[in-house]
């Protein structure tokens, strides 16, 4: 892979909510260059790994505070572009596929109405022609019969489908960068597979930057390049996922422990210690 | 101690009539985990919902120790079997402490000694007294579900009915409700049914399983062939793949393309 300059550079990221019962550092200190390659992170709920993926894009919600000495993309610096431009930037090249599809789709509107919508507010196009690119959106996300989910409402379609219609959703634009907050942890496992599959070949055909945000270590070391380990805000270690049994910070290790393996695994589970000093 | 037998279930009539269990048959044996497993829409949670009179029987029989469920259950039977829901934001008053929440079982069931007893329990469940008079928003996912685990133990039930109760939970927490589960089934000699669809998850809480598909059963296992990597289906082999974290399908896409 030849050498060209990142991505995405974030340097000494912090995210700060200031609520009337104190300050909460929900993000510290986070440093990361990502190219067109996938990165994980991980880490448990409260770490820290959405919030940073949320100011990446600039959703972090009010009362939130965000500081950082680079927090640039493709050049770009996010934190003092105008909020106009930063829009256009979101949801055109670099977009965010969300968890729950039950959540995140908008309820009184058909899959297709949205994918027409999202293509039209970044790209100059006829209603017609954003049609045909949702259509070919849906059938590349592998759906059976794409006129019929295209006139779906998000009610009607079922898990993974209506996460296959996000995915189909965020990637009509053909974004640069796209990060995945936890898209297959409301799916079951079989579904999950399938889904993580059709991102693997999108992403990969598309040479796009992927961010891949979740608590299962398994899954993200074996989706992505490298992975991002994080506790309470901070990032404890990063390794390339073949580096993995070789992991030395013992918070990676116990997450690594405590998933049952169906070869057998220790009774009780090894549980995860938690050290106070590795947020100081 | 539970004895199901050419169990079925459909929901509506005519154009919406849905069989979401078809001729199910299980035995479990006293102090005995088992494991369904399956996708959703599989008929698994339906299973333990038609066992607790939440869904209705259309067919076959289902005995709890011998003897058969009366329709509509009575108390003595929900004395007996209690089961702990996938959602543990879902599934706990918003509005009552978790005092309140433990006491209405203890209520209804008429028992005595109650302050006694929710304390014990509430140490049982690793949560300790200090938890007693919180509100469910003051806690944890993974202590909400402990607080759910409590309700159902606190009137001493010999069966528990465990609908996914880790899969709305991070791995960590999994790991410390899994090995609660355990324990209390030591201590207390619970006999469990435990449905999810992390085949990981079974095999360490179960001895044996069935593979639930579109309401029918696939397959009948145990652990041990589970861990010899016999399967005699295709699909129990897709869950098992599953369970390794993801696979690439055609492992040369990425370096073709550069």
């Amino acid at each position: 892979m030849k050498e060209q300059a990142p991505l995405l550079e974030v340097e000494n990221l912090n995210v700060r909510f200031h609520l009337r019962t104190g300050t909460v550092e929900a993000v510290r200190g986070v440093s990361f260059s990502l190219g067109r390659e996938r990165l994980g992170i991980v880490g448990e709920s409260g770490s820290g790994k959405s919030q940073t993926g949320r100011a990446i894009l600039g959703l972090t919600p009010p009362p939130g505070e965000i500081t950082a000495d680079r927090l640039t993309f493709d050049g770009i610096d996010l934190l003092s572009i105008p909020r106009r431009q930063l829009r256009n930037l979101r949801g055109g090249r670099m977009t965010m596929v969300m968890q729950d599809p039950k959540y995140s789709l908008n309820p009184v509107m058909t899959i297709g109405d949205q994918m027409i919508e999202a293509y039209r507010a970044h790209k100059r196009a006829s209603r017609k022609e954003a049609r045909e690119k949702a259509l070919e959106m849906l059938e590349a996300v592998q759906m059976r019969n794409p006129g019929r989910v295209f006139s779906l409402y998000p009610h009607e379609a079922s898990g993974g489908m209506g996460q296959r219609a996000m995915i189909a959703m965020m990637l009509v634009t053909d974004p640069d960068f796209l990060i995945a907050d936890e898209p297959t942890s409301a799916l079951d496992v079989t579904v999950q597979q399938e889904v993580l599959r059709i991102l693997d070949r999108l992403v990969a055909e598309r040479g796009m930057g992927l961010i891949f945000v979740s608590h299962d270590l398994r899954l993200v070391s074996s989706f992505c390049d490298r992975v991002l380990v994080m506790y309470g805000g901070k990032v404890m270690e990063e390794l390339a996922s073949g580096d993995l049994e070789s992991a030395h910070h013992p918070y990676t290790r116990g997450l690594m422990n405590c998933l049952p393996a169906l070869e057998g695994s220790a009774h009780p589970l090894p549980t995860l210690r938690r050290d106070p000093a590795w947020t100081e | 101690m539970i004895d199901i037998r050419d169990l079925s279930v459909v929901f509506g009539s005519g154009n919406l009539r849905v069989e979401a269990v078809k001729g199910l048959s299980l035995q479990v044996a006293e102090g005995e985990s088992f494991g369904l497993v399956g996708e959703s829409g599989s008929g698994k949670s339906t299973v333990l919902r038609a066992i607790c009179g939440l869904a209705p029987v259309s067919g076959g029989t289902i005995a709890i120790g011998e003897k058969p469920v009366s329709v509509p259950r009575k108390r003595d039977f929900f004395a007996t079997v209690q089961m702990v829901f996938q959602d543990p934001y879902g599934s706990l008053h918003p509005r009552q402490t978790v005092d309140q929440i433990l006491s209405e079982p203890l209520a209804i069931h008429r028992m005595d000694n109650r302050d006694k007893r929710i304390v014990r329990t509430l140490t049982d469940v690793g949560l300790g007294p200090t938890f007693r008079f919180r509100f469910p928003h003051q806690l944890s996912g993974g202590q909400r579900q402990r607080v759910a685990i409590a309700r159902a133990l606190i009137l001493d039930p010999s069966v528990i009915l465990l609908d996914e109760p880790t899969s709305a939970l991070d791995a960590s927490v999994q790991a410390e409700i899994l090995n609660l589960l355990e324990l209390l089934r030591k201590e207390h000699n619970l006999t469990y049914i435990l449905v999810s669809h992390d085949l990981a998850v079974v095999a360490h809480l179960c001895d044996r399983m069935l593979v639930m598909r579109n309401g029918t059963m696939v397959e009948e296992t145990d652990t041990e062939h589970l861990r010899a990597g016999e399967a005699k289906t295709a699909y129990t082999r897709a869950l098992m793949k599953a369970t390794e974290g993801f696979t690439r399908a055609e492992p040369a896409t990425r370096t073709e393309l550069q």
